[in-house]
């Protein structure tokens, strides 16, 4: 599920930077920026993007469920490295040294937090503490006041 | 100075954005299976809680943040220095979510910081 997410994430990212720059660079003035919303909306590579970045959304949500939040954004970064390899490979970038040391970095990280108890802390939906009940029925009474 | 003040915008919007997704995520429970199906049924569970309406305006807070800092400065600026959140979220996960950040772990999220600063400038 994890690497649906990071798949997802990548995925999305490479077909938004193709769309984008396929669309070529938005000039920032009122017509420019109007002629590059209209060239992003009628994209198909860019919603296909936004297709893949609404499957990360929906798979982060659904691994944060069970597992902790400082284990899944770790493996999240994950994403730059497997990034790094197919502007490589696809976009046929090239990647400065400092950027392999990264993503080096980046691989030794996730697979030492990868090493760790995906779940520590318990929260569920029926037994919550006293004091964490207490501050949230604050939080809802402050959300529902803002709708 | 407003560079600094969005910096920790950015920061802490994306962070306390994402706990509250996560807690929010926590709090509906779990799909009980892994069908379509279910899943979609659950998000849409997730995105009904009060912790995830909390989270977007936060994350949204810190995408214009982002975008305020973008016009300002060079993105190997930027993005090198927002790579801090995953030391700020995995103290806002010790602290606010209550999750048990052991060495391996720590050792784990500075690393993936230091890298992600090192790919984002190089």
């Amino acid at each position: 599920m994890v690497l649906a997410m990071v798949v997802c994430a990548v995925t999305g990212d490479l077909l938004l930077k193709r769309g984008m720059s396929e669309a070529g660079a938005v000039q920032f003035t009122g017509s420019g920026l109007a002629h590059g919303l209209v060239t992003m909306m009628t994209s198909a590579m860019i919603w296909l993007g936004i297709l893949f970045l609404l499957g990360f959304m929906a798979s982060q949500m659904t691994v944060m469920s069970w597992a902790d939040y400082s284990y899944v954004m770790p493996a999240g970064a994950f994403g730059y490295a497997l990034q790094t390899f197919l502007a490589v490979v696809i976009l046929h970038e090239t990647v400065s040294a400092k950027r392999w040391i990264g993503v080096l970095l980046i691989c030794v990280g996730v697979v030492l937090v990868g090493q760790t108890k995906p779940r520590t802390a318990e929260i569920t939906a029926a037994g919550a503490g006293m004091a964490r009940s207490e501050v949230e029925k604050q939080m809802e009474e402050k959300v529902t006041a803002s709708c | 100075m407003l560079t600094v003040l969005l910096l920790i915008v950015l920061i802490c919007g994306s962070t306390g954005g994402e706990i509250a997704i996560s807690h929010g995520a926590k709090k509906t429970g779990e799909p009980k299976r892994m069908r379509p199906w279910e899943v979609l049924v659950f998000i849409g569970q997730v995105m009904s809680n009060p912790w995830f309406l909390l989270g977007i305006p936060l994350m949204a807070l810190s995408f214009f943040a982002l975008l305020i800092l973008f016009s300002w400065h060079p993105l190997s600026f930027v993005i090198p220095i927002s790579a801090l959140s995953y030391v700020v979220g995995a103290l806002g996960a010790k602290y606010i979510l209550k999750e048990e950040v052991n060495a391996a772990r720590w050792a784990g999220v500075i690393l993936v910081c230091a890298g992600v600063a090192l790919v984002a400038a190089g």
